[in-house]
């Protein structure tokens, strides 16, 4: 098992940098420079603040040196905003995201995993149509039309719930996180489902049976740990999206989160913002699909059994 | 296949496949359903200059935004412009993204999942490897980087997406290769004389035809999606064109006041990634008929 995390560590790092060295080499290839700016600036100026970002030097040497600063967890200045680092708006971003995206996935596997199992238990029946209509439903609302439809419903004509904002008024998470979290919902709905379907066929749920086990108990202690692993096999990559639909529904819900720091940042062509937001979220995603693939390893017996055979 | 000796190589058990395949998409009415969806919008969207009801910039700023009547069917903007047509023309775009990108998907996915898995050895792993190594890439946010790097053009959005979508087509063709390659018929057109160029075009890409329709049809419902979540950061389409996505993203503006102009683009683009992806699922109950359900 360490042997495993440690080859698999290893692979996340060619991963890393060929993310850092395309980053870089797209922001440097951008047309007009960051102080292309709408006034004629000064000729000492530029050169001031060139030394300062460090454009004077060649190519090479400013992708060493920022290399250098990432090693040290620095994630490079701001050109607009002076003085404000990519580091000062990940420390106040970050833990808003977060708890967003950790919302979001609870309301996304405990809807998804309970609508794939109810549906699994009776395949082909109503109670497999309904939910998985329902997730057809939430594939095909993407969060920019869900969210300002609950917005529009709850948010306007009902006016249950506040419609922006996070941790001002009492329930203003509830509506971002659902609207997150419906995708991934729909998703995981119809992977738990694939996947109990395919265990409830097996030999050992058919032996739980005939022990004369009580269907609950079939179910959820020995079929769900199964059926589950195509779901933890698709937690990585859903986090991925989770981090780009924070884009979406932190501009809609207008909460001052990384997403939203980052659309603004590409709007402004704040170019060293976006290689350092770009480099992080790289980062941040690596590791989570390692994460996702240890534990993938770790709760399913089959691959932990070939590991300890492969040593 | 226009050779003929390829045709009769492949021609019995092609087409049997093919009628097959045809006759159990028949028997799935929300397939055909979905097919019917798709192939109306792409021909109201051909045809969209001749027939749209209003012209695309037409104003009437007296008139303002207007709910549904029997003038405007699906009401005006805050500019008096005809919605049905908005969308009409918006769906010209959002439909053009989707094929579009997807085309660009499948022609890398495709070259480079046959040649990866018909060369095998080492070129094979070096290949493949660094699809894994671009799996692991946050791509959403590289087309975002792309987009504000390169400006927002609609070629560079097509590229950026297609660059994006093409890896898992790679994967699955690259499979289909490998358990070709060594099936009699690959070593019959070898033994015959035929360039190694030759044996891919004309006898692995057809056989690997089956399974990658079914992802085609699986991607450009992404691909739009894609472009739907672009335009509507006002990173995709800019204005004067205008995309679903975008028209969305107008929407919400005014969708206390107005609320007609969120909801028909948002039907507009639910409504095609329903049908698409209905006809995928039924594509890959007929086609590809290992492939699990989910």
């Amino acid at each position: 098992m360490l042997r495993f995390i440690l080859s698999r560590l290893l692979q996340a790092i060619p991963v890393l940098l060929v993310v850092i060295t395309a980053t870089f080499l797209l922001v440097r290839c951008a047309p007009g420079g960051p102080f292309s700016a709408e006034k004629a600036v000064p000729p000492e100026v530029v050169r001031a603040l060139e030394a300062q970002y460090r454009l004077d030097q060649p190519i090479w040497q400013q992708y060493l040196s920022y290399l250098g600063d990432l090693a040290r967890g620095e994630f490079g200045p701001s050109f607009r905003y002076p003085g404000r680092t990519v580091n000062e708006l990940i420390a106040g971003g970050l833990p808003i995201t977060a708890e967003l995206a950790f919302y979001a996935m609870l309301v996304a596997i405990l809807i998804g995993v309970c609508a794939g199992v109810i549906a699994a238990l009776r395949p082909n029946t109503p109670q497999d149509y309904l939910p998985m209509s329902a997730a057809m439903l939430g594939i095909c609302m993407p969060s920019f039309l869900m969210g300002p439809l609950l917005v529009l419903v709850f948010g306007i004509w009902l006016e249950w719930l506040p419609v922006s904002g996070w941790g001002e008024l009492a329930g203003d998470k509830i509506l971002p996180a659902i609207t997150l979290g419906t995708g991934y919902a729909a998703y995981i709905a119809r992977l738990s489902r694939g996947g109990m379907l395919e265990v409830m066929s097996q030999d050992y749920i058919r032996t739980a049976r005939a022990k004369g086990l009580p269907e609950r108990v079939v179910v959820l202690k020995h079929a769900l740990r199964g059926g589950l692993i195509p779901v933890v096999a698709f937690l990585g990559p859903a986090f991925a999206g989770l981090l780009s639909g924070s884009f979406v529904v932190e501009t809609i819900f207008q909460i001052p989160g990384l997403g939203r720091f980052y659309v603004q940042a590409a709007f402004n062509r704040d170019y060293t913002m976006i290689l350092g937001t770009t480099v992080f979220f790289a980062t941040l995603i690596v590791l989570f699909n390692l994460l996702a693939d240890i534990i993938a390893v770790w709760i399913n017996p089959k691959m932990r059994h070939q590991l300890s055979r492969s040593r | 296949m226009e050779n003929p000796h390829s045709a009769t190589l492949t021609q019995e058990q092609g087409s049997s496949l093919w009628r097959d395949g045809w006759i159990r998409l028949c028997k799935n009415h929300l397939a055909l359903f979905g097919l019917a969806v798709i192939a109306f919008f792409c021909v109201i969207a051909l045809l969209t200059p001749w027939i749209a009801p209003y012209g695309y910039e037409q104003q009437d700023l007296q008139l303002g935004a207007s709910p549904p009547s029997a003038a405007h069917w699906l009401g005006t903007d805050i500019f008096g412009r005809d919605m049905l047509t908005r969308i009409m023309y918006g769906s010209r775009v959002s439909l053009l993204v989707g094929f579009v990108a997807t085309g660009v998907a499948l022609v890398i996915g495709v070259l480079w999942g046959t040649v990866a898995g018909y060369a095998g050895g080492r070129v094979d792993a070096v290949m493949m490897r660094l699809v894994d190594i671009l799996y692991a890439l946050p791509f959403m946010i590289f087309i975002v980087l792309l987009m504000v790097v390169f400006g927002r053009n609609i070629l560079l959005l097509f590229l950026a997406i297609g660059a994006v979508e093409w890896l898992t087509m790679a994967r699955i063709v690259r499979g289909q290769v490998q358990n070709l390659r060594h099936q009699e018929f690959i070593e019959a057109a070898f033994s015959m004389g035929l360039s190694r160029w030759i044996i891919i075009r004309r006898h692995l890409i057809p056989n690997t035809l089956g399974p990658v329709i079914v992802y085609t049809t699986l991607t450009i419902p992404n691909v739009m999606l894609l472009e739907a979540f672009l335009s509507f950061l006002g990173l995709g389409i800019q204005p004067p064109q205008s995309s679903w996505g975008l028209l969305i993203s107008h929407g919400v503006e005014s969708m206390e006041e107005y609320p007609w102009l969120l909801v028909f683009p948002g039907l507009a683009l639910s409504i095609t990634l329903f049908a698409l992806n209905f006809l995928g699922d039924g594509l890959r109950d007929a086609l590809d008929p290992r492939a699990s359900k989910d």
